[in-house]
Parts: structure tokens; C-alpha cells; sequence
């Protein structure tokens, strides 16, 4: 029996995310699909599976994407199901642990290229924000607030991004002393 | 040529590709070598070959066609690479050896 669970993670959670899923791994319902907000279960043994969550470059269909993908699958892990350009990774925990990093460099460049990817959606918000506050303010002034919905969404996407930030500079300042 | 230290992984990567492995193999040989104690996780192995790819410090084995798995072996600018590495880390190992005798362990 399928079953659908219903739940939000912001980009910037998704270690969260992925220690929901192994949480649900290990109750034995395995992630199979995923679309927005949408997770799909399908029973498992408990504990059969370890899951990872990761941000690609380009969209799993870019020919790199899947060279990627094919070279994890490799590895013994396999796609279950993917959203813009986050894939879910899964791997049986009789293969052994499943990590998709093995070093800080690497971890670095993921949290940076998540960081990328939520930039542009801040500073899209906060510009259409801000020009339409000054645009109702001259024209319609009874809907004045609309654009404030703009506006906090770039303060959401803004607080992310500071919270990934963080992540960036604890990782940065072990990589001053290791690798 | 440069004498920068190389990561763990590119030091395990370029050792292990003394004879051609695909990417699960380097995986494996690596793990091996270090009596389990360095686990190269997959995606960090990935980015690793494709910059020593660039870099002409390891190459594709020419593969049967069909074969869906691509084998790399080391190149003689790899070997190069390896060995000012290891002389890198003896001296590291005698200096560190020399300076430590009299500490507890």
C-alpha cells in the first residue's frame, strides 16, 4: 500500500529532510516518489535503506546529470526520485554507509551551489517587492500590501540563506586546519 | 612541478588506478589499502576523477564498446604527482618522528 505523507522542508533544511526520510526508512516505509510537498511511501524492511538528498547542477535529465547518476548507481546507490534539480538517493544499508561526501571541500561546494540556486529567488522577491510597494503607492494604494507578500518572501528566502551561510563558515574554518 | 600536498582521497585515487578500476573499485581499493579507515563517498570520488581527468593525471582505459562502466588508470604525470607526495610526507613523518620521541603517547 502506497502511502502519501504531506510536509514542507525549506532547501536550506534538507539534512532535515534527509534524516526524516532514514527516520521513515527505519520504520519501514520507504521514500519512492516525490513531488512538491508530496512524499510517497511504499513498505520496506526497517532499516533496509539509507536515503540522501542532493542538489545537481543541471537537471537530472542534462546529459551530465545523468553521467552523475549513473556513476552513483555504480556505487550501489540508486535514484527513487527527483524535483527541479534535488535528487533523492537511496542505498541499502547491507552495502554499507552511505555518505555522498567524504570531505569538507566537497560538502562546501554543495552548500554553496544551494546557495546559488536560492540567491536569485531573494533578490527577485525584493526587487518586485519593492518596485510595486512604490508602484500601488502612486496608483492603487488599497493594495498596497500585495507587494509585501514579495517582500517577505525575500526576507524568508534571505533568513535561508543566512542560515546556510553559517554552515558555509563553520565548514570553511575547519578546512583552514584539515581536509 | 608544484609542491602542494594532495588531498587524501587524490593521494588513495592515484595509488589505487596503478592498475585500471572503475569508480566503485578506487572506492573499494581505497578502503582496502587503509584497512577500511578512508571511505570515499561517491560524490566526492566523482568530482575527484573529473579534475584529475582535466588535470591529465589519470586517463579512461579504452573500453569493449557496450561496456557501460568506464575503467581510469594513472597517467606518468599522476605518478609524478605521487611520488613528490611521498616524499612530501617522509619528511613529514621524520620531522614529526624526530620532534615527538619525547612525548607521551
Amino acid at each position: 500500500m502506497r502511502k502519501v505523507i504531506k510536509k514542507l522542508f525549506w532547501a536550506w533544511d534538507f539534512e532535515k529532510e534527509e534524516k526524516w526520510l532514514n527516520e521513515m526508512a527505519a520504520k519501514g516505509l520507504a521514500l519512492v516518489d516525490y513531488s512538491i510537498f508530496r512524499y510517497s511511501f511504499e513498505p520496506c524492511e526497517p532499516g533496509e535503506y539509507s536515503f540522501k538528498i542532493q542538489l545537481l547542477e543541471h537537471n537530472p535529465n542534462h546529459p551530465e546529470s545523468e553521467q552523475y547518476i549513473r556513476f552513483m548507481e555504480e556505487t550501489g546507490a540508486e535514484q527513487v526520485a527527483s524535483y527541479l534539480n534535488w535528487v533523492y538517493f537511496r542505498k541499502k544499508t547491507s552495502e554499507g554507509s552511505f555518505e555522498i561526501f567524504s570531505d569538507i571541500e566537497s560538502k562546501l561546494k554543495h552548500q554553496i551551489l544551494i546557495k546559488k540556486l536560492l540567491l536569485p529567488f531573494g533578490v527577485l522577491n525584493l526587487c518586485v517587492g519593492i518596485g510595486n510597494i512604490i508602484n500601488t503607492w502612486f496608483n492603487a494604494r488599497e493594495i498596497i500590501w500585495v507587494p509585501f507578500i514579495n517582500i517577505a518572501c525575500a526576507v524568508l528566502i534571505f533568513w535561508g540563506v543566512s542560515r546556510i551561510n553559517k554552515k558555509i563558515k563553520a565548514l570553511k574554518k575547519e578546512h583552514s586546519i584539515r581536509e | 612541478m608544484e609542491n602542494v600536498a594532495l588531498t587524501e582521497a587524490v593521494f588513495y585515487i592515484l595509488l589505487s588506478l596503478s592498475e585500471p578500476l572503475h569508480g566503485y573499485g578506487i572506492m573499494q581499493n581505497a578502503e582496502k589499502l587503509s584497512n577500511g579507515r578512508v571511505k570515499l563517498a561517491a560524490g566526492t570520488l566523482y568530482g575527484a576523477i573529473n579534475t584529475l581527468l582535466e588535470k591529465g593525471w589519470i586517463t579512461f582505459v579504452p573500453g569493449e564498446s557496450g561496456d557501460r562502466k568506464k575503467e581510469y588508470i594513472i597517467t606518468e604525470l599522476g605518478k609524478k604527482a605521487v611520488l613528490s607526495e611521498i616524499e612530501r610526507l617522509k619528511e613529514l613523518v621524520e620531522n614529526g618522528e624526530k620532534l615527538t620521541g619525547g612525548w607521551e603517547k
